[in-house]
């Protein structure tokens, strides 16, 4: 039996898959079709401090390789949050720690949501790059400095375990890498979405209402094995990966490539038990290749 | 709701680029209720690609049946599967139409609309308190358009047809004949409920009929989906409580709920 528990910069994981922000709701929409004793953790749906709308309809359109989104983090705010939202996931799911994934629009706002998150959730994840909400988010991600401000502030205003979800698009990840050291983070999350475009050449319009979104899915995934490469070889800070994880391969690509954790997003809307396929997959790998823990595999690459 | 591995039994071109698909899926069929949905991994499409959601046109014994008009890369997937291919299905999904109706039930579809209907309309014929009368108002652009009127048939509703050519039922739009009845109803102090799914210009009729005539109506409205269980927020719909999303606070709205852009 191969142990999989891993650390995530404090948070301690049964296992080391994930679900990944704003592809798993609050971590209760899918019960029924999912198995949970193999999810390491839930990432809850970004919140901020207030409820937000999202985007204008169409807010997604398939393509190759993977989905493109603008929701625009829709969410009911850091209070309802709390107060309903992760009390009936604890009821309905035992055992599964909640990650909550936060963004603000200023330095204030994101230590404010994380201050209030208190001790309800079991770790947060800050969403410093959605590339679909102008106001927030995306701008603090693309600064090392600024980037190295706010996760100071929600560092100060938090005791729970910090998790820096980093932009992929940016000449080099390292000096945000750096950036989020310095400020105290516990870990990394990386890859959130590349920045994308889908034209409706009939109509000669975007097809999203928002005009770009995010690019997610399996057409990303080299792409993101490269990014949590070159953040492992830069720090030491553990790193929960994601971007196009849909069968085990992909998942210990990433663990070799220096990830502690990986996270399964547009996956789990095709095949609700990609996570626990993964899972599955992982512990059959480290049985063949005689590793007695998952943890074992981190950066575990012979180059 | 459950993700069910269920087995083709039945898959028949019923013309026009609609078919009819019933599946062996005795857990999904055994919970769902009328305007629910399904959603369906497709075989022949890459293993990434999304689920595809289809209104339940009935179950019963076990057994799933869906209509279904090919309109893009999914459903024309989707054509290819055989009787005994087994094919995962996830359901049964969202918000369906309520089964208590008050006075006349007025149906409204408008092409494979028609769809959820059927399912309605078995159910509140079976259902305790019946509805005072029930009738299928049903729409298209030519008479090849207008489906399952056998079925209807067989259960006995009285179906009033209209075509935009005039191949079938009055030549005009759904709303023609619906019209001449709620004039009706109205003239003699009855009361109805309104039930619709189609596409969207119809559903806005039905719907600013239902209120302006201060009458329920209950409006299932189609959007691509992604997820299917509300976890992803890309289904949205304007309501009065701001954007809701069609796959778990729908489908089916009530018409007062509904704003239109």
């Amino acid at each position: 039996m191969t142990d999989m528990k891993v650390n995530l910069g404090g948070l301690e994981l049964a296992s080391p898959v994930v679900t990944a922000s704003g592809t798993f709701g609050y971590g209760f929409e899918y019960l029924g079709a999912v198995d949970y004793s193999k999810i390491g953790a839930v990432t809850a749906k970004g919140i901020c401090l207030e409820a937000w709308p999202g985007n204008p309809m169409p807010r997604h359109c398939e393509v190759p390789g993977g989905l493109v989104n603008a929701i625009g983090l829709q969410g009911t705010g850091v209070e309802h949050f709390l107060k309903y939202t992760v009390p009936w996931f604890r009821q309905q799911v035992k055992g599964v720690p909640v990650i909550a994934n936060i963004w603000g629009r200023s330095v204030e706002e994101y230590a404010e949501v994380a201050a209030r998150m208190g001790d309800v959730v079991d770790a947060i994840e800050m969403n410093v790059s959605c590339p679909n909400v102008k106001a927030g988010g995306h701008t603090f991600g693309q600064d090392p400095k600024v980037l190295e401000e706010v996760v100071a502030a929600v560092r100060k205003s938090t005791k729970l375990p910090l998790v820096v979800k980093l932009a992929p698009n940016v000449p080099s990840v390292v000096p945000y890498v750096r950036a989020c050291e310095d400020a105290g983070a516990d870990a990394l999350s990386l890859i959130n979405t590349l920045p994308a475009m889908v034209i409706d050449i009939e109509r000669r319009k975007p097809v999203l209402a928002n005009k770009t979104g995010g690019l997610s899915g399996r057409g990303i995934h080299p792409a993101a094995v490269k990014l949590v490469y070159d953040a492992h070889v830069a720090s030491k800070l553990p790193i929960l990966a994601m971007g196009g994880v849909a069968e085990a391969k992909d998942a210990i690509e990433f663990l070799l490539a220096g990830a502690t954790a990986v996270a399964v997003g547009t996956a789990t809307f095709s095949d609700p038990g990609t996570a626990g396929a993964v899972y599955d997959g992982i512990a059959d790998y480290c049985e063949r290749h005689e590793f007695s823990a998952v943890a074992e595999l981190t950066g575990n690459l012979l180059v | 709701m459950v993700n069910e591995v269920c087995k083709v039994l039945e898959h028949v071109d019923i013309g026009s680029g609609y078919r009819q698909i019933v599946f062996d899926a005795p857990q999904i069929a055994a919970g769902a209720q009328p305007g629910q949905f399904v959603h369906v991994r497709v075989p022949g499409l890459e293993a990434s690609a999304l689920r595809r959601p289809f209104s339940i046109f009935n179950a019963e014994g076990g057994k799933l049946e869906l209509l279904y008009k090919t309109v893009g890369r999914g459903t024309a997937a989707l054509n290819a599967v055989k009787p005994g291919d087994d094919v995962s299905v996830m359901g049964p999904l969202g918000h369906g139409f309520p089964l208590k109706c008050d006075g006349a039930a007025l149906l409204v579809g408008g092409g494979f609309g028609v769809a959820p209907l059927y399912f309605l309309a078995r159910r509140l014929l079976e259902s305790q308190s019946r509805p005072t009368s029930l009738v299928l108002f049903v729409g298209g652009r030519t008479k090849a358009d207008l489906l399952a009127l056998d079925r209807f048939a067989a259960l006995g509703v009285e179906v009033r047809a209209a075509t935009n050519d005039g191949s079938a039922g009055v030549k005009g739009l759904v709303t023609d004949p619906l019209d001449d009845e709620l004039v009706r109803i109205r003239a003699e102090g009855g009361k109805f409920e309104l039930f619709a799914c189609g596409p969207d210009p119809m559903l806005k009729a039905v719907a600013l009929r239902a209120t302006g005539t201060g009458m329920k109506g209950w409006i299932s409205m189609d959007r691509h989906m992604v997820c299917g269980v509300g976890a992803c927020y890309a289904c949205i719909q304007k309501t009065v409580r701001g954007n809701s999303r069609c796959c778990i606070e729908g489908p089916v709205f009530a018409a007062a709920d509904l704003v239109w852009e």
